[in-house]
């Protein structure tokens, strides 16, 4: 009954390199700049990099709320939708009160999206409807209410204040506020995931629900959690959208979800619950912010750029997958069954 | 003896018109061993479920430590010094064996972070003193059926429980894991732990037990002490009636060899393994759990690639890549993990047991039902599975009776050639001797048996021939009348070179 790996140097490294579950999606990412590098000068630059960045941070952000859901075997298809909200509410209370904190503005969004989040959750743990039905109606719910809240109407970049503008812009440590939230925002997930026990629980109710049930985890209120997580990021998000955009629209936002389940499934996240890596993530989010900049810089029809980054989806999942199944028919050929 | 730790009286307990307990009693002291014994779907793991807080009880009364206790959910059982093994796999694939022992308890610093050095710490030696050398950073995904039984054990213990309650938890064992197993539940008992412990191996019984609790058909039949009784008695209470043969194996003349392996291995599996298979033969296969049986089998059904040797059906040599290959050459195999590769648990009984044949019922793309439900209903009643009806959804069945179903699939694809992994894992001794008495008849009518067991009285009661296998190879090959226990044994867990 011993699976102890023997102790070969080049077969340790193999083993070293299969337990590191991202490579795949490295991989590919290397040669997408390696080629996109070669057509575009411009791309392998320190400015268009910190432009990648600053686009992706937001996805970042709420791609990593999404995982913590897919990871328990539910869905947020809402997550748009309340960011959606959250960037219309915020924007015209500071209508209202230009002279606001930005960082009260952040707290009231979070509010909201708690909020919002935790109507999610009610209505899948207590009211028992599956996560991809109920997040799909709050998605028109939420979305409804922005027209309903704005009256059609939208909050421009002259109507908000200057201080408002930088809370994602601003670049007191070097590099933008916006990047350095999601950066802040991944550490706190990370260590939420791996240390502590509500982060664990995450996992093991995605990974065996019964089990999970008899081994005394309440469940239930895991579930609750994760929805109010989405909620709580989603509120940051809208703010920071806001923003950075330094607008609200009714249709802010609008179609966000498939992004954040993209970089969430890209970066090797199952979507059938169980298992999904911070990093994993974060580098599926950093795939697509290439993926968009570099369909912009190689200057490609803009008819054929939602084909393209769809394609380029794909191919990167098919490639991880083909990558990882490599690695494990070697690791297992290895080990003595 | 001291006072009570548990008692229960008149536990009764519906499921959607099953009745699953009827008026049940049971107690428990500190520092004993008490076995729950009945035939499958008598009620045992309910009883069990109940006393963990799985299930509620529909009436009753449970009093623990001397106060009435009522359970909402396993949470409030485990507070209260409860830990329990299931007889369901429940352990969490996609984590690593230390968090699947210590799961929703992991061992924090003083902020509360998870300390994960000492988690795998102590996971390894709770491993070591089961005797099981496992990197406690496996994946339990990755895990044998024996492996993650241990780990299952594992996670009971950590606990410290005063009360451990385990459901089968020998079934997917070997020997020797067994005693080790033994030898600690022997150690809680001196401590004072209290010890229900369910089997259908009675020797074990015997082995282990203060006390034994009989039940049937959902309602107590009466608590012994184990030296008032004997095996005969046991059989009696728990079916109401004498059986005579346990392994009713028919003398049958072999015929043509119509399976013959040639030096097949499987890198990293098992190497140059070779033998015949005859018409009406039962050839038992036996070894450690590890030694690469089913293993074997897997690639001779086409589960696994094969690197080396070839396969030979009926003096024609075939590659078979699939398992639906294999079965259109007239091949069964019923694989010992049940829960995983044998059964669609949220699917009907006849569902489940015409999967493999449903074309045979299909014309223009119709399915003809009735036919359909007629097949199932003889292969369930040949198999006597117990159960509400061929409506209901196996993952509501007990664990023996999913075993039935599983077998009652394959027979229904009414193959050449049989290859049985572990056929009576988890199945009460009266219906034991039914699959058996199955057996013996399916080979008088001339299928070929392939049976992989673990539980050397079934090999000797029912091979025509034995194979041994250990770490991958063959290593002993006997005839029925040359083998014994310990020629058997010897061949399993020493370096005999190849006979
Ligand atoms: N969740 C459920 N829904 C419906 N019926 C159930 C459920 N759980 C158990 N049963 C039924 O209750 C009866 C008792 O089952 P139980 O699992 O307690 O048997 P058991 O004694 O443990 O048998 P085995 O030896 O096969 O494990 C069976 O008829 C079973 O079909
Ligand atoms: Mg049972």
């Amino acid at each position: 009954m011993t699976t102890q790996p023997s102790d070969t140097s080049g077969q340790s490294i193999f083993l070293t390199l299969a337990r590191f579950r991202e490579v795949g999606i490295t991989v590919f990412i290397v040669l997408l700049m390696i080629l996109v590098s070669l057509r575009s000068p411009n791309f392998l630059t320190l400015d268009n990099f910190e432009d990648i960045l600053l686009n992706i941070s937001i996805l970042a952000i709420v791609a990593l709320a999404q995982t913590m859901v897919i990871i328990t075997r539910g869905i947020d298809l809402s997550v748009g939708s309340m960011i959606g909200l959250v960037a219309m509410m915020v924007s015209f209370v500071l209508l209202e009160h230009p002279e606001m904190s930005p960082w009260l503005a952040v707290l009231l969004g979070m509010l909201i999206g708690c909020a919002l989040g935790c109507f999610n959750g009610f209505i899948i743990t207590v009211g028992g409807v599956p996560p991809i039905i109920a997040t799909l109606g709050t998605l028109s719910v939420y979305r409804g209410a922005v027209f309903l809240y704005s009256q059609g109407t939208w909050v421009n970049a002259f109507e908000m204040p200057q201080s408002f503008k930088l809370l994602a812009k601003g670049t007191p440590f070097g590099l933008p506020n916006l990047v350095i939230f999601a950066v802040v925002i991944a550490a706190i997930i990370y260590y939420f995931l791996n240390y502590t026990r509500p982060g664990r629980d995450i996992y093991a109710v995605g990974s065996n629900p019964a089990a999970a049930q008899v081994a005394g985890i309440r469940v239930q209120r895991t579930i609750f959690m994760v929805y109010v997580i989405s909620g709580l990021l989603c509120g940051l998000a809208g703010v920071l959208w806001a923003s950075r955009f330094e607008a609200a629209q009714t249709n802010t936002a609008l179609g966000f979800e498939l992004q954040t389940v993209a970089a969430a499934v890209v970066g090797g996240v199952n979507i059938f619950g169980g298992s999904g890596t911070v990093s994993g993530v974060l580098l599926g989010a950093l795939l697509l912010g290439i993926i968009n900049n570099a369909l912009t810089l190689v200057r490609i029809s803009p008819f054929w750029q939602l084909a393209a980054q769809g394609s380029l989806i794909l191919l990167a999942v098919i490639v991880d997958s083909m990558i990882l199944r490599r690695l494990q028919q070697t690791l297992s050929g290895r080990k003595t069954a | 003896m001291a006072d009570h730790i548990l008692s229960m009286s008149n536990i009764y307990k519906n499921f959607a018109g099953v009745r699953a307990l009827q008026g049940v009693a049971f107690d428990l002291y500190p520092g004993e061993v008490h076995a729950l014994l009945g035939e499958n779907g008598a009620g045992k793991s309910t009883l069990i479920k109940i006393i963990t807080g799985v299930h509620q009880p529909d009436d009753g009364d449970i009093v623990l430590y001397g106060e009435p206790v009522k359970f909402d959910d396993p949470r409030a059982s485990q507070r209260q010094g409860i830990a329990a093994i299931y007889q369901e796999p429940s352990l969490f694939p996609d984590l690593d064996i230390a968090e699947n022992i210590f799961v929703g308890r992991q061992p924090t610093r003083a902020g509360g972070q998870v300390a994960w050095s000492q988690m795998y710490h102590a996971a390894s030696e709770l491993l070591n003193s089961l005797g099981v050398h496992l990197d406690p950073r496996t994946k339990a995904r990755n895990l044998s059926v024996a492996q993650q039984q241990m780990v299952e054990i594992a996670r009971a213990l950590s606990v410290q429980a005063k009360i451990l309650i385990m459901d089968e938890p020998t079934s997917s064992l070997t020997l020797a894991e067994v005693d080790d197993l033994f030898r600690i539940v022997n150690q809680l008992r001196d401590a004072g732990t209290a010890i229900v412990f369910i089997s259908h191996r009675l020797e074990e019984l015997f082995e282990l037990a203060d006390r034994v609790t009989v039940l049937r058909d959902g309602a107590y039949v009466d608590t012994k002490l184990i030296s008032e009784v004997t095996t005969e008695s046991l059989i009696q209470m728990m079916v109401g009636r004498q059986l005579s043969d346990l392994f009713p194996k028919l003398d049958v003349e072999a015929g043509d060899i119509v399976l013959q392996v040639e030096c097949l291995s499987r890198d990293g599996a098992f190497q140059d393994v070779s033998f015949t298979l005859r018409q009406g033969e039962i050839l038992g296969m036996a070894g450690l759990v590890g030694a690469g049986r089913t293993d074997v089998a897997r690639a001779i059904f086409g589960v696994d690639a094969i690197t080396g040797g070839r396969v030979i059906i009926n003096g024609q040599p075939v590659t078979i890549n699939s398992p639906q290959q294999a079965m259109r050459l007239g091949l069964a195999y019923v694989p010992e993990d049940r829960q995983h590769h044998g059964l669609v648990l949220p699917m009907h009984i006849s569902h489940n047991i015409t999967l493999p044949i449903l074309s045979e019922f299909a014309s223009q793309g119709w399915l003809d039902t009735g036919q359909e439900q007629q097949s199932a209903t003889e292969a369930a009643t040949q198999m006597e599975v117990k159960a509400a009806g061929l409506w209901q959804r196996v993952r509501e069945l007990s664990g023996g009776n999913q075993q039935k179903v599983v077998l009652a699939k394959w027979l229904a694809t009414k193959p050449r050639i049989l290859i049985l992994d572990e056929p009576t894992r988890g199945i009460d001794v009266g219906t034991k001797a039914a699959v058996h008495g199955l057996m013996s008849q399916l080979a008088s009518q001339g299928m070929a048996i392939l049976m992989i067991s673990s539980e050397l009285p079934e090999i000797l009661g029912m091979s025509d021939r034995i194979l041994v296998m250990r770490e991958g190879r063959l290593t002993g090959q006997f005839s029925r009348t040359e083998a014994t226990q310990e020629k058997i044994m010897l061949a399993a867990t020493q370096a005999v070179e190849q006979v």
